[in-house]
């Protein structure tokens, strides 16, 4: 058995260390790319979501490198990704690939269903040898959440343009090269020293919020690289949700404390959003308000085309960004999107809230 | 003066009017529906809804817009469930807030939930709705009863074959329920969402047309509940949409029957349910080699595209009848 999974963001280093600390072999699809992308639009339904397109892509490359399983999460609606997997699953077989299809599904019935799952594609493993490999896949999750948050504070702040991007490309790589939790302090103090050795000028900064569908935002391919293109036009931003913030919501049901929550951003939501529309739109809005209160000067919103709880959050965006006062920009990603488009409404937007901060 | 309440011609209005209505008058409100879709009613709401927004939501608003100076209060439900375990779709469950955002002068707005993804009476729902209208339990419960029993009227009506519009014709002008086109021509399942192929202007006629041309046209809604129901567990899993459920498993049941010779897929632009469902349904097709056309409607489309290929797709009907089977055309 040779497991795959989609590629979003940093995801499958926390995902193939899981496994690999389990013993289950893995097939990490190349890195998303255009190719991916048009193998993906050419097979998936026209109008399917670009997170559909570029999920069925990564299946098709990794069986190339001879993937034979498929491991995803489901969900119960309303939005499209609860669905995926059927579909794509669907599609892969009129194409002629063989491929396993493990769905790990929010139990419905009982939670045997799931524990199953879990058992099927780990093998031998006992369930305290699981545990402790989730433990070690949540815990890379976390370090490459702070590199992250790291780099987007030192990126706006550099004294050399690409020092930061420089530094995070070799610290990832510490995090990756671990492959015992035993071993990962240590990494995790290299990191802090390659991170701490980036030299920064103190100037004033711009900050900006991003919000919006999950995938999009947490894979850079999809979102042309947004938060590193904000990084170089003086930008701090800070991402709404981060990948171990998701897991903890949505897979230990907020377990472990002390991390922020949905439950927060769904709150701060009405009266705008009163109540939840599938996917994140109830949180991309009352994360907008939460920003807002924070003194942000400017929210971005991403979205991939046709997505149904990110357009219900788009259409109650404008009374918000008036009634609050927080300039926000929608960007809508898909197959066509171009970077020059997009490049040009970033510099008007950042132009605009400089304007308004008063430091151009 | 008695209170008049807004109904806009839009989304669930095919599937449940006699519902609302019966209950609103039988509290003794007067129920206004927004006029039939027109260029003027489409144009509106295209004006006030954002861009990415589909066809159905963005005509909601233009019936919403219709009704906004001729009513004390609107009726928007927020439809978060309508079966256990099923949604319809992430723009009914935010549509109050889409409108209340996107529309200024608005009337109040009755919008409460009905969730039925946990329960299964409607009935919590009712005294929440009643409430804003009156404090006499007794009046709402005797409402309920009364709109449940048209409502399963209008059901049995839907089910010998009537159209919506039709039915509610039976239901509220006294037409005859005139007896089902029988005879010749062949049969044409048309597959969509409610209030895209119900919607004449939307669908621009394209049951009446098809009628026009002597085929004998069936719908998801001609079928009963359980029926469809049935079919579509056939999915590898369950489908977490009511409209979805209704169109996968008519379109397998079509599929199979002997008596319907071709298929119609209707979706709008950018739909997100369609995108998915319609994928299923087309390789299931395919797969079996019925005569099928899927139809994407949009603002833009144009009805001289819409004829064509439906005179296209009933030529290849026609043509396949007189060929032998197995051969391919």
């Amino acid at each position: 058995m040779k497991v795959t999974f989609p590629h979003m963001g940093h995801m499958w280093i926390c995902l193939s260390a899981m496994l690999e600390y389990l013993g289950v072999e893995v097939v990490v699809p190349p890195p998303t790319s255009k190719r991916t992308l048009t193998l993906g639009a050419r097979h998936a339904p026209e109008f399917a979501c670009l997170p559909l397109k570029l999920n069925l892509g990564n299946f098709i490359e990794a069986a190339e490198r001879g993937a034979d399983t498929i491991l995803m999460a489901g969900g119960c609606g309303p939005c499209r990704f609860g669905y995926y997997a059927q579909v794509e699953h669907a599609i892969l077989e009129d194409l002629g690939y063989n491929y396993r299809l493990v769905v790990m599904e929010p139990p419905q019935k009982h939670v045997g269903e799931l524990l199953s799952k879990i058992k099927y594609i780990t093998g031998h493993s006992s369930w305290w040898e699981v545990i402790r490999g989730i433990r070690f896949g949540y815990q890379k999750a976390r370090m490459v959440d702070e590199l992250e948050r790291r780099a987007h504070y030192l990126r706006p702040r550099e004294s050399h343009r690409g020092s930061t991007d420089k530094a995070f490309k070799r610290a990832l790589q510490e995090i990756i090269a671990v492959k015992h939790p035993r071993d990962l302090p240590q990494a995790g103090e290299r990191v802090r020293r390659i991170m701490a050795g980036v030299a920064i000028r103190p100037r004033p900064v711009l900050r900006v919020g991003i919000v919006g569908e999950i995938f999009t935002l947490l894979e850079p391919f999809a979102n042309h690289d947004l938060e590193r293109r904000l990084g170089y036009l003086g930008v701090q931003t800070d991402r709404s949700i981060y990948l171990s913030e998701w897991v903890n919501d949505h897979l230990f049901l907020g377990l472990v404390r002390g991390l922020r929550s949905r439950k927060e951003a769904c709150r701060a939501a009405p009266p705008y959003l009163n109540h939840f529309v599938g996917g994140h739109g109830q949180e991309t809005v009352g994360s907008t308000v939460m920003y807002a209160r924070q003194g942000y000067d400017g929210v971005i919103q991403l979205l991939p085309f046709t997505c149904m709880p990110e357009i219900v959050a788009h259409s109650v965006l404008p009374g918000l960004s008036t009634g609050l006062g927080i300039p926000t920009l929608t960007i809508t990603v898909d197959e066509q999107s171009g970077e020059a488009g997009l490049v040009t409404r970033l510099e008007a937007f950042i132009d605009l809230l400089a304007r308004k901060k008063g430091v151009v | 003066m008695t209170l008049k309440v807004g109904i806009p011609r839009a989304l669930l209005y095919y599937y449940y009017l006699p519902l609302w209505r019966t209950f609103f008058e039988a509290l003794g409100l007067e129920v206004v529906i927004s006029r039939p879709t027109t260029k003027t009613i489409l144009e509106a709401g295209l004006q006030n809804s954002g861009d990415d927004v589909c066809l159905p939501v963005r005509l909601a608003f233009g019936h919403v817009l219709d009704l906004k100076d001729r009513v004390d209060v609107l009726f928007l439900p927020r439809l978060v469930s309508i079966a256990r375990r099923e949604y319809i779709c992430p723009k009914f469950l935010g549509f109050p807030d889409m409108v209340r955002h996107g529309i200024s002068g608005l009337p109040p707005l009755i919008d409460p939930n009905l969730n039925l993804y946990r329960k299964d009476s409607p009935y919590p729902f009712f005294v929440a709705l009643g409430r804003n209208f009156t404090g006499n339990r007794l009046a709402i419960y005797l409402a309920y009863r009364r709109a449940m029993h048209v409502q399963a009227r209008y059901v049995q009506l839907l089910e010998k074959g009537l159209f919506p519009e039709q039915a509610l014709g039976v239901l509220y002008r006294g037409v005859a329920e005139g007896q089902e086109p029988g005879g010749g021509g062949p049969a044409v399942a048309v597959i969509g969402h409610p209030y895209n192929i119900y919607d004449p202007y939307i669908s621009m006629n394209l049951l009446s047309r098809l009628a026009g041309s002597g085929v004998r046209v069936c719908s998801a809604d001609n079928l009963p509940e359980t029926l469809v129901r049935e079919q579509a567990t056939r999915l590898p899993k369950h489908l977490f949409w009511s409209l979805g459920q209704r169109m996968i498993g008519a379109a397998w049941h079509y599929l199979q029957s002997p008596d319907v010779d071709g298929i119609i897929h209707v979706a709008s632009f950018a739909c997100g349910p369609d995108s998915l469902t319609g994928e299923l349904i087309s390789r299931e097709v395919r797969r079996r080699g019925k005569p099928f056309l899927n139809l994407t409607l949009d603002e833009h489309s144009a009805e001289a595209g819409v004829v064509t290929r439906l005179e296209a797709f009933l030529d290849m009907m026609e043509r396949r009848q007189f060929l032998p089977a197995g051969e391919s055309v």
